[in-house]
């Protein structure tokens, strides 16, 4: 295992400086997005921790997947963790979370809990939708998060909106907005890019860039690959970020979110970032191949990243981390094992939650 | 302790699987992530990764095994410190827990399943009554929608209008007229040519507890967005276990104007009308355009309030009350009868009213009732009628086929069979677009003479 030590994701160098800088000729701003300062210990020791949480969580949702515990759809995480944790780690409360279907690591590093989390994926009780949502449909009012959407794109719409609330109420928060690569393609995206633009919405739009949608890669369904040049069109600026180093994705962010929060209108990240396993379950992941999972995986892995630093760094011995790993490992099976005993909801609740 | 290595299920229907390959064998080190096996499924084959720390002490099921059935103990991992005698015999497949954790209904005796629960019933307010002398005051349906955005939007700041030419313009078909100016741009929202996107700009200022009037300019350009106000809008309080909702109305023209075509005249009543999660208002008169969007506006839910071109110009008497506001979910007998019943609403009403005037002069005592909402529906003020007459027929402007009127009649049908002296009669409009010609659209339109046949041939006249 040989992590690159820059930021850069494999195949795939940001695009050159002058192509992503401010596609806006008003916003006197430049934004790099090779801003990646270091992380202090208490950055990095959190950023493993969050990612590992995550990345163990999937694990366990995968398994009780194939136990037949989980059903449906169920769309894992494994290999993005730097996007949402970086993120989260920039954020201040009162800020939106928003996204699609693949939701679980974003749940969770808006500090929602590992059983609520898992509960609702086996459909029970205790779940954070009281088992009526499921994997894709989960939300918690308490973390600002506000799903968990199905539709692929329409959370985009859904997210400018909660940004037109903020400005609405004048308040300093901001909105942000998750999709993929995929997703990008959508007309509604660009119906909300056009609005966020034109009323200054404070929206941080993310494109989770993770080179595919389903079974299509990038390459064969998009004529204009750089996503963070998505909103030229509408003076939106962009910056492409390593998705794989939570540093680059907390700079990123911190300049995104500084961006809205100062009044300039909406921003787009385009996070370069991979995942590892297949689109949902059930998918073998066939249009790519062994070769190019297993080189992100040993190169670029957001989770081995910060632990080589750590180590390197002398900020955690092995046993330290070995101990932060079993502290993971814990909370995560409890949460299986809850999401497992939990009651499935009591039938009454099928007309339930449906009008106030 | 070691852990079992299970046989899984790879996508939502595998029940059992080839055992195709080991990656790995006895004794290997393995992490989480590590591809163990490669298993054959119905559809393609997959890789089994590990999801714990370990070395492999056993591989229980040899490499191409076939029907290695799901959750069948496969190979066992051996924690630090554990030899491979901790290991016992091979353990048969562990019983599923899939069986426990799904319900599947087949699986089951008929009598072991939870019944389902009853649906609640929904049990609509009456009409607030209004005081004796209350002075009447002649109104179009265009003055009383505005006045009625108008008077939410100062009694409550969370209120906005948002829609296409709503501000500046004044609104399309003037339904805003003078919004703007009395409450400025910021809760005047003129928006571009985008209907998906602002109908999810709607929703999620809702979700963050917003109060949003969506206007569409008709709502045959509402189709744009019908993701947003279905999949979105009504469905969310349900996935977030009543967490979050959405608080909005879609409002705007529904129907055939005149001479626009098949494109400018779809009746979207009975689309909206199925969904759970929504409720369906569809006013006819003044008074009740402005007492529902009064209400509409401060449901909790997501409301549908399909207007009329045509009967915006419309005049009706509308109580002079600060605060007229109506309930939700109520129909209205707009004339008492003995007879027989008509059920319409909004512009179906123009014909049924005619009729029934018609009627009158034939000695046909005509009960009708105008359902003001279709979602929720007011059954048991039709049955209540139609127990009295023993004849039904329906009116209103949409496709026939899965009609609101066909909806009524089936559950007339079934809960107050006993009662009905003829078979009900659905009068909707002709199952064609919209045609331009007049004669043609005339002819594509429901008329009072069908409406006036039909009640004839229930009565038996
Ligand atoms: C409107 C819509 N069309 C199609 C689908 C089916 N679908 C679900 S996920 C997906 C791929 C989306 O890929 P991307 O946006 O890149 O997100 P990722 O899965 O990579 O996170 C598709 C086509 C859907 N859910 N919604
Ligand atoms: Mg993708």
């Amino acid at each position: 295992m040989a992590p690159t030590k820059t930021a850069s994701v494999s195949g795939r160098k940001p695009a050159a400086k002058s192509a992503i800088k401010s596609a806006s000729k008003s916003s006197a701003k430049e934004f790099t997005g090779k801003n990646t300062p270091d992380f202090g210990k208490d950055q990095d020791l959190h950023a493993y921790r969050e990612m590992l949480l995550i990345r163990r969580f999937e694990e366990k949702a995968g398994q009780l997947y194939g136990m037949g515990f989980i059903g449906g759809f169920c769309h894992l995480y494994i290999g993005q963790e730097a996007v949402v944790v970086g993120m989260q780690m920039a954020q201040q409360e009162g800020d939106q979370v928003i996204t699609a279907y693949r939701d679980h690591g974003h749940m969770l590093a808006t500090g929602m809990s590992a059983r609520g989390v898992m509960a609702e994926l086996t459909g029970r009780k205790g779940g954070y939708s009281r088992g009526k949502g499921g994997s894709m449909h989960m939300f918690s009012k308490e973390k600002h998060f506000y799903g968990g959407h199905g539709i692929v794109g329409a959370q985009v719409s859904l997210g400018t909106g909660l940004a037109f609330a903020n400005r609405y109420r004048g308040n300093d928060s901001v909105s942000v907005a998750y999709f993929g690569d995929g997703a990008a393609n959508q007309g509604q995206v660009y119906e909300s890019f056009n609005m966020a633009a034109l009323w200054k919405l404070p929206i941080v739009y993310i494109v989770e860039n993770n080179r595919y949608a389903m079974g299509t890669s990038t390459a064969r369904a998009t004529a204009q690959s750089n996503y963070s040049l998505r909103g030229s069109g509408f003076g939106i600026p962009g910056i492409q970020v390593d998705g794989m180093d939570v540093r680059a994705v907390k700079a990123a962010g911190d300049e995104a979110l500084e961006h809205c929060r100062s009044g300039q209108g909406p921003i787009i990240l385009e996070m370069l970032t991979y995942r590892y396993r297949g689109h949902s379950m059930s998918d073998p992941a066939k249009y790519r191949s062994k070769d190019e999972v297993q080189k992100m995986r040993s190169e670029h892995d957001p989770i081995e990243q910060v632990r080589l630093r750590l180590l390197e760094k002398g900020w955690a011995t092995e046993d330290e981390l070995k101990a932060i790993d079993k502290d993971i490992r814990d909370v995560v099976s409890d949460s299986a094992d809850f999401a497992q005993a939990d009651p499935e909801p009591d039938p009454s609740e099928l007309y339930t939650d449906i009008l106030l | 302790m070691p852990i079992d290595i299970l046989m899984p299920a790879l996508s939502p229907t595998m029940e059992e699987g080839t055992l195709s390959k080991w990656l790995k064998k006895e004794g290997d080190k393995v992490t989480s992530g590590d591809v163990i096996a490669e298993i054959e499924t119905d559809k393609a084959t997959m890789e089994v990764e590990a999801v714990d720390e370990g070395v492999i002490g056993k591989l229980l099921i040899a490499a191409g095994t076939e029907n290695v059935k799901v959750n069948t103990k496969i190979a066992v991992l051996l924690q630090d410190g554990e030899s491979a005698d901790a290991i016992g015999s091979p353990a048969p497949a562990k019983e599923a827990p899939k069986a426990e954790a799904q319900a599947a209904p087949e699986e089951k005796p008929a009598a072991a399943q939870a019944s389902v629960p009853a649906q609640p019933k929904a049990e609509a307010a009456a009409d607030p009554d209004i005081p004796a002398g209350t002075e009447m005051v002649m109104t179009t349906v265009r003055e009383a929608l505005r006045d009625a955005m108008a008077e939410e939007m100062r009694r409550d700041e969370d209120v906005f209008v948002m829609g296409e030419e709503v501000a500046e313009y004044q609104g399309a078909y003037k339904i805003t007229q003078g919004l703007l100016q009395e409450f400025g741009p910021r809760r005047v929202v003129d928006t571009p040519i985008t209907e998906h996107g602002f109908a999810g700009v709607g929703v999620g200022a809702a979700m963050a507890g917003l109060k949003p009037i969506v206007e569409f300019m008709t709502f045959n350009f509402a189709m744009q967005a019908i993701d947003q106000i279905i999949n979105s809008a009504a469905k969310t309080l349900y996935m977030s276990g009543g967490q979050m909702g959405a608080p909005i109305v879609f409002r705007g023209p529904n129907g055939a104007a005149a001479r626009v075509g098949a494109q400018h005249s779809q009746d979207y009543a009975t689309w909206y009308s199925q969904i759970p999660g929504l409720k369906v208002v569809m006013p006819y008169t003044a008074a009740d355009a402005k007492g529902l969007l009064k209400a509409a506006i401060r449901d909790p839910n997501p409301v549908v309030f399909l207007e009329n071109e045509i009967l915006y110009g419309h005049q009706f008497e509308v109580p002079k009350l600060d605060d007229f506001v109506l309930p939700i979910g109520k129909a209205r007998i707009h004339k008492k009868g003995n007879d027989v019943t008509i059920v319409s609403f909004g512009i179906g009403m123009t014909y049924a009213v005619k009729a029934v005037a018609e009627l009158e002069k034939e000695g046909i005592d005509v009960e009708l009732i105008d359902l003001r909402t279709l979602r929720p529906m007011d059954l048991p003020t039709v049955i209540e009628s139609v127990k009295k007459t023993g004849r039904l027929v329906t009116v209103e402007e949409g496709y026939p086929q899965n009609s609101v009127g066909t909806e009524i009649a089936t559950r007339v049908m079934q809960q107050a069979f006993d009662y009905l002296d003829a078979p009900i009669l659905t009068i909707a409009g002709k199952d064609v677009p919209m045609p331009y010609a007049a004669n043609l659209e005339k002819l594509a339109l429901p008329n009072v003479g069908e409406v006036v046949q039909a009640v004839k041939t229930v009565c038996y006249k």
